[in-house]
């Protein structure tokens, strides 16, 4: 399948709704903290316990947060929002309902761009974000007969980011998640832990013949908290609506859920069986009223945001596009790049060797993210540094950085204790370089009789002599002219 | 004078004089509601411990020189209000054993400026109703006539401050549950502008209606105890942040030039006759103090009851919600499965009135019914809202009845919702606009008591507390006592 078109002709349609838990320290109604992984209703107080009396009053802190989002997707950031109630009962709502927003959200008219399969870019648009509380959950483990509930998540601040149906495939529904997930990590708005749930979504899909104008029954997938997932539960369900109909079957609206275990989706409840939520104005809140000076202020606060940090890193520090692009898909590793060359004076672009190189690989083998490197950004710059005053080779580099992961010590202290520090002293080389060619006369008469190749040898001997710490340009340098004769 | 009689501010006076103790003053009034409130039912719990233990700390305070501005008073909270470690029931067996474990605002504020608390009264269920008859805990009675009903929602607050329990007490009104009621017991029954007194504390019945308010039997002591509720609190979203006033300082001021309006549609046919010759009278007293009338027209006030019964329910509907017997309140035992738990716990725990304003409040605002019902209602409300404020353009307070008739009898109206629910005609217009309102005695029918309504301007108390005290000092109404409870 690609950019769309399923292998029999049928375009797939999809729109995602993402649910980012906003990084507030105290929930959206409530004082409560918003820590994730507490003791079950330890960070529920009376109002997230719906008690009677108690009255929500609105953490000012989401609606910057969400203003901040609307600005990062240049949409329409509301000037008076309304939250509204959705009621409906279950056990992990406290209040029978939830507070969100329905006709009047905080942002809307947005739009975000990705890279097709193509490799064009694309525009996304977002219908709307709304800002909501989160419920709590319920508790079966340990528990015989009877349920429990814990409501440490319940009014827990969410953005829910609703796309158009601007999606054509699995993977531009990942990249535009991804990017999605980038820029609210950049904005810092969300953590984006999609392991604990604070960045998750629900997609619509729905397949048409090639060329049909109008849209197919479209499927919601519930609550997909991976990359791969919902790739994964895309793909199927799309697989399965297309099957249905070349079966002769229809496809009804429903609410599916993906099983990762079986990779297959499952009906959940039907249209005719879904909730009527009685939506109404929350009579306890007043209307979010925002002014264009407020607005301002939160645009000049605002993170330099992904696309234009690269541009930055392009113009400014010259490197290659697909670096910069590496470089900067997250704020912490942007930040640590930049760490690194604000600590040294080589070129940014072999920083940004280092950074995408042997740093990112002794990361990923260490399964750590940038923040718990074991070499700081100011570590790896004495190493580019060492490199760069010909201290060491950039191949002894390679050997002094794994060193240093492995808590070794600074650059200075690995080199010196192993004494690496590369021979630059021309007269070493040269005997060196003497010994080789009387050691090795036949390759010395092939060479010069044009075979130029050779020279590859040479160094190779060289080097190895010197335990690889002799300057290469040098080494080449002083062969070429000792071979010449 | 005998204790009980004396109203807030002179019971203030007699304290500050050393005339007689907080907790002399406390037992004399626990000793009248444990003999005399059997007739009423006007309490779901008397506090006699802790307010004994409150007026004891209140006579130490004022040995020291110190205390608040209702150091020592006794008051009685409408069991809607939350309070620490005693029961709060509204009135329902949903919560018939919960026990709060916190104090709503209006309850520390009240506790700060000094006040023993007698008890909890009892009140219709979740504030729903207007005869005290919808109480799981049965009905509250009327001390000027047993076998007729106080009033409701706030009947049994109403009763109490009548059957002189208490000189105060505190209420709620949705859509006249403080002034129907002290209209039907000869008390004074004060519902401030919305937003004025904070709402956290108080189990919402419809929040863009309720309001705190006072219960007491003259105007001065409403204004004293307004003073003391009224304020804004960063715990309720929708209480205004705007200086109270000193409610007392103008009461003592003319009302020569007062411009008072008259609604037409109030004297009309729905209007009891002799009724209506009281209310008439009472404006004749306020013209002979110099007060000025006029006829204003509110065009769509007639819609005030049909408005109310679609937002009030809607809003109940979703506010009921969180009685679903998992956190607290009645659980109904042995469920099978979630929908029987729900089911039982909600059908057993809520009486008739409750469920069935929860079923119209679900119709309302039903997909494919909201437009119709809902939205139509809030569009209504605004108009009236407006009918209000282009009025007070031209009349500093409108006056009127505060109900159709006297009290009527426990019984009468409980098959009949219509016919109850008309009892808040006059009053409701007032919860839809957000305005301040105020019903103070202005005689009796057949010897039933009988208030006059008077509604001002948003922030308006000042005013209604004025009129209300100029006249109360032309008139004695408010001095008649029930002869059961001299």
């Amino acid at each position: 399948m690609s950019a769309g078109v399923s292998k029999s002709g049928w375009e797939v349609v999809i729109g995602l709704e993402i649910h980012a838990q906003l990084a507030t320290k105290s929930k959206i109604f409530s004082g409560s903290s918003t820590a994730y992984g507490a003791d079950p209703n330890t960070q529920a107080n009376l109002v997230d316990l719906g008690y009677p009396g108690v009255l929500p009053v609105l953490n000012k802190e989401v609606v910057r947060m969400a203003t901040m989002l609307g600005l990062a997707i240049n949409a329409t950031v509301a000037r008076r929002s309304v939250f509204a109630r959705k009621n409906y009962f279950y056990p992990d709502l406290p209040k029978g309902y939830q507070i969100s927003q329905l006709e009047l959200p905080i942002v809307e008219h947005g739009e975000l761009y990705i890279t097709d399969a193509n490799g064009n870019e694309k525009c996304i648009g977002v219908t709307r974000a709304h800002l909501e509380e989160d419920a709590g959950k319920s508790i079966h483990e340990g528990l015989d007969a009877s349920s429990g509930i814990d409501l440490n998540r319940a009014g827990t601040p969410l953005l829910e980011i609703v796309s158009e149906p601007d999606l054509r495939s699995a993977k531009e529904a990942v990249a535009y998640m991804k990017k999605m997930h980038t820029i609210v990590r950049y904005l810092g708005i969300s953590d984006g832990n999609m392991a604990e749930g604070s960045f998750r979504c629900d997609a619509n899909v729905s397949v048409r013949p090639m060329g049909q104008e109008e849209l197919g029954t479209r499927a919601e997938l519930k609550n997909l908290n991976s990359f791969r997932f919902i790739e994964r539960a895309i793909n199927i369900e799309v697989e399965r609506q297309i099957d249905l109909i070349e079966d002769g079957g229809t496809v009804v609206q429903e609410t599916r859920l993906y099983d990762s275990d079986k990779d297959e989706t499952r009906s959940m409840r039907s249209k005719e069986e879904a909730n009527d939520y009685r939506y109404f104005p929350d009579p306890d809140l007043l209307p979010v009223e925002i002014t264009d000076e407020f607005i301002e202020a939160v645009r000049k606060s605002m993170p330099e945001l992904p696309a234009e940090k690269q541009t930055r890193f392009i113009d400014e520090y010259r490197l290659k596009g697909d670096d910069a692009s590496i470089l900067t898909a997250s704020r912490p590793l942007a930040d640590y790049f930049e760490a690194v060359i604000a600590a040294t004076d080589a070129s940014p672009q072999i920083a940004a060797n280092w950074v995408i190189g042997d740093l990112a690989g002794a990361l990923n083998r260490d399964g750590l993210e940038i923040a718990d490197s074991k070499v700081t950004a100011g570590e790896l710059a004495g190493l580019v540094n060492r490199i760069h005053d010909n201290t060491i080779s950039g191949k002894i580099a390679k050997q002094v950085f794994e060193a240093m992961w492995d808590g070794e010590g600074s650059a200075d202290d690995v080199i010196e204790s192993k004494g690496l520090k590369q021979i630059t002293d021309s007269s070493a080389i040269e005997a060196v370089v003497d010994k080789i060619i009387a050691e090795n006369s036949g390759q010395v008469a092939e060479y010069r009789a044009g075979k130029d190749k050779l020279i590859g040898f040479f160094v190779g001997k060289v080097m190895q002599e010197t335990k690889g710490q002799a300057n290469p340009g040098q080494v080449n340098k002083i062969l070429k002219d000792k071979l010449k004769g | 004078m005998d204790i009980h009689l004396k109203t807030l501010t002179e019971l203030a006076a007699g304290l500050e004089n050393g005339d007689f103790s907080s907790v002399a003053l406390t037992e004399a009034l626990l000793d009248r509601i444990a003999s005399l409130d059997d007739k009423l039912n006007a309490f779901v719990t008397v506090t006699g411990p802790e307010a004994l233990a409150a007026a004891a700390r209140a006579d130490e305070v004022r040995k020291s020189g110190k205390g608040g501005l209702l150091n020592g008073l006794p008051i009685i909270h409408k069991d809607i209000f939350c309070t620490r470690g005693v029961k709060t029931t509204c009135g329902s067996k949903m919560l018939e054993n919960f026990i709060s474990p916190y104090d709503a605002t209006v309850v520390e504020k009240i506790a700060a400026a000094g006040a023993v608390v007698l008890g909890k009264s009892n009140m219709d269920e979740f504030a729903m109703g207007s005869s005290n008859e919808t109480s799981y805990f049965g009905p509250v009675r009327n001390p000027w006539k047993l076998e007729c009903s106080p009033g409701g929602s706030s009947g049994g607050s109403a009763a109490s401050v009548a059957a002189r329990f208490a000189p105060a007490a505190t209420g709620t009104d949705t859509g006249g549950s403080i002034r129907q009621p002290a209209a039907l017991t000869g008390t004074v029954g004060l519902k401030p502008t919305y937003g004025r007194v904070s709402r956290y504390g108080m189990v919402a019945f419809a929040s863009s209606l309720d309001q705190a308010g006072v219960i007491t039997r003259s105007s001065e002591d409403a204004a004293r105890l307004l003073g003391v509720m009224a304020g804004f609190d960063e715990r309720d979203s929708t209480s205004i942040d705007q200086p109270v006033p000193d409610y007392l300082a103008s009461i003592g001021d003319s009302i020569k030039g007062l411009r008072v309006g008259i609604v037409r549609q109030h004297f009309d046919a729905g209007l009891d006759q002799q009724t209506g010759v009281r209310v008439k009278d009472a404006i004749a007293v306020l013209e002979s103090m110099g007060a000025t009338t006029l006829e204003v027209d509110l065009p769509n006030i007639d819609l005030s009851v049909p408005t109310y019964y679609v937002v009030a329910p809607a809003e109940c509907s979703s506010n009921m919600s969180r009685f679903d017997g998992v956190r607290f309140g009645y659980r109904a035992d042995d469920a099978e499965d979630l929908l029987d738990h729900y089911c039982r716990s909600r059908g057993e725990g809520f009486g008739d009135e409750v469920k069935r304003r929860i079923m119209t409040g679900t119709y309302v605002l039903s997909a494919g019914y909201y437009d119709a019902y809902y939205l139509k209602a809030q569009r209504v409300r605004q108009l009236i809202a407006d009918d209000f404020r282009q009025a007070f353009a031209d009349v500093d307070l409108i006056v009127g009845p505060t109900a159709p008739s006297p009290a009527f009898k426990l019984g009468d109206k409980v098959d009949d919702p219509i016919q109850m629910y008309l009892n808040d005609i006059y009053t409701i217009g007032a919860n839809l606009a957000g305005l301040p309102a105020m019903s103070v005695p202005c005689g009796f029918v057949n010897d039933m008591p009988v208030g006059l309504h008077l509604v001002g301007p948003h922030f308006g108390e000042e005013t209604l507390l004025r009129c209300g005290h100029q006249y109360q000092q032309q008139t004695d109404w408010h001095l008649a006592c029930p002869e059961t409870f001299k």
